[in-house]
């Protein structure tokens, strides 16, 4: 296979067949917590974005020429996680002072990312697939915008669950999720797409 | 009102569980509760981690200054799920193919952080040990319990050995739609016995729904953000 078409692959594969949130559980919390309100999830998955591409690339290039130069590859989680909370910092301070407007859009999302569990994992699956840096950066920008397509068709289907009457147990929560069920079997279609796409 | 020892304890098993009432670590409950196996694997390793960074954290409240205390706990943190992570695979390295990515997150699950920020940084360690202790265990009650009914309807066995015969599984249940459907049956029946008891369904957020100055990541309260000097403040509370 070409380099392009892995590329397309890990994109398509990363934003439909194996979207974090709907297919692998990976960001649960924000996909609740954050997919009430549109604004909200524009800014969220913009930010999420943005951070996981920076993060894959910088914990990349971490990981393949100082850990694995001095052997310390068993360090990953806690060098990754650090990287990660440093570069969130840095990234708000660097917003911040030199692109208020964008700071304004996203700044507010930032530091609740550090511990979103999909940026750890978008790492970390980066060394165990074996990616190469731009397959990495393309692998952390592709599964940012799966988690931003899952979180704004949420929000859609959140608007018109908030017009049902589900029986009382379910209210609130309960049918949240049963909602979340069925928006998780719409991705199952996409199965096995991929591979007949890129062969 | 000073807690007794005990109600420290039962406080994380019911009163405030941390996955049903606190609504933190959802994802690994969603993903590794296809098994009993590993459920229970993941609660104890997750209780394992929960406890030590607890009581670390606990013993060096004093000692870490407040501006870099996040850093710090996730220093604290991730130490104990390296050492979970070497020692599973080691030993146990069936479980550690089951529990995957989901081992190393823990170093990221809500609940650690969650319990690290809201309790151990402000409690003696004895308490922290018995709250770390408790959450732990009612992390793992939440997720074996839905693992059990998952994997019997599913795959039709119940911790590996066949009850259901083959051919008779609901497959779906093991996968994804399975996990958010099933935990939303666990919420809805939860409500259920609440009401019957004529009690409220109260889901709280456990923090002061300030998810700026928070690392635990679960955005709860995240409902409607707005910036006041930098810093920001959620209205709303939790889900109504």
């Amino acid at each position: 296979m070409s380099e392009a078409a892995k590329l397309l692959l890990i994109a398509f594969s990363m934003i439909f067949t194996e979207n974090y949130v709907l297919v692998q559980f990976l960001a649960i919390c924000p996909f609740l917590g954050v997919s009430k309100n549109f604004d909200s999830c524009l800014g969220m998955s913009g930010a999420v974005i943005f951070v996981m591409t920076l993060a894959s690339a910088v914990t990349w290039t971490v990981y393949h020429f100082l850990l694995v130069p001095f052997d310390l590859t068993y360090l990953q989680t806690i060098v990754f996680i650090l990287v990660i909370a440093a570069l969130v910092q840095l990234v708000e301070i660097v917003l911040k002072k030199f692109i208020p407007p964008l700071y304004k859009s996203l700044g507010i999302y930032l530091p609740l990312i550090t511990t979103n569990c999909a940026v750890l994992a978008v790492t970390i699956l980066n060394i165990t697939e074996n990616y190469n840096l731009l397959e990495a950066c393309v692998d952390g920008m592709t599964a940012g915008i799966g988690f931003g397509l899952a979180l704004i068709l949420f929000c859609g289907v959140r608007k018109a669950l908030e017009r049902a009457k589900p029986p009382k147990c379910f209210e609130g929560l309960p049918i949240t999720l049963i909602a979340a069920a069925l928006t998780s079997m719409t991705f199952m279609g996409f199965a096995g797409i991929a591979e007949k796409l890129f062969h | 009102m000073k807690k007794s020892k005990w109600q420290i304890f039962t406080n994380g098993l019911f009163k405030e569980n941390p996955v049903l009432i606190l609504l933190l670590g959802c994802c690994s409950v969603l993903a590794i509760s296809v098994t009993v196996q590993g459920a229970l694997g993941m609660g104890l390793a997750l209780t394992f981690v929960l406890v030590g960074s607890n009581v670390v954290i606990s013993l060096l409240r004093k000692v870490i200054p407040d501006k870099v205390r996040i850093p710090c706990f996730i220093v604290v943190v991730a130490t104990f799920v390296t050492l979970v992570e070497m020692v599973v695979e080691a030993y146990l390295p069936d479980l550690y193919d089951a529990l995957g990515i989901f081992l190393a997150l823990i170093v990221v699950n809500c609940i650690v952080l969650g319990r690290a920020e809201m309790f151990a940084s402000k409690n003696g360690v004895v308490d922290s040990l018995l709250d770390g202790l408790g959450m732990g265990l009612g992390y793992t009650l939440v997720i074996v319990g839905i693992a059990v009914v998952r994997e019997l309807l599913g795959s039709g066995t119940l911790y590996g050995f066949r009850i259901i015969p083959e051919g008779y599984q609901i497959g779906i249940i093991t996968q994804t739609p399975g996990g958010f459907m099933m935990f939303g049956f666990a919420m809805a029946l939860l409500i259920f016995c609440l009401r019957k008891k004529g009690k409220k369904f109260d889901p709280r957020i456990g923090c002061d729904g300030n998810c700026g100055n928070c690392a635990a990541g679960c955005a709860n309260a995240v409902t409607d953000l707005k910036t006041e000097d930098g810093g920001l403040t959620a209205k709303e509370g939790s889900e109504s």
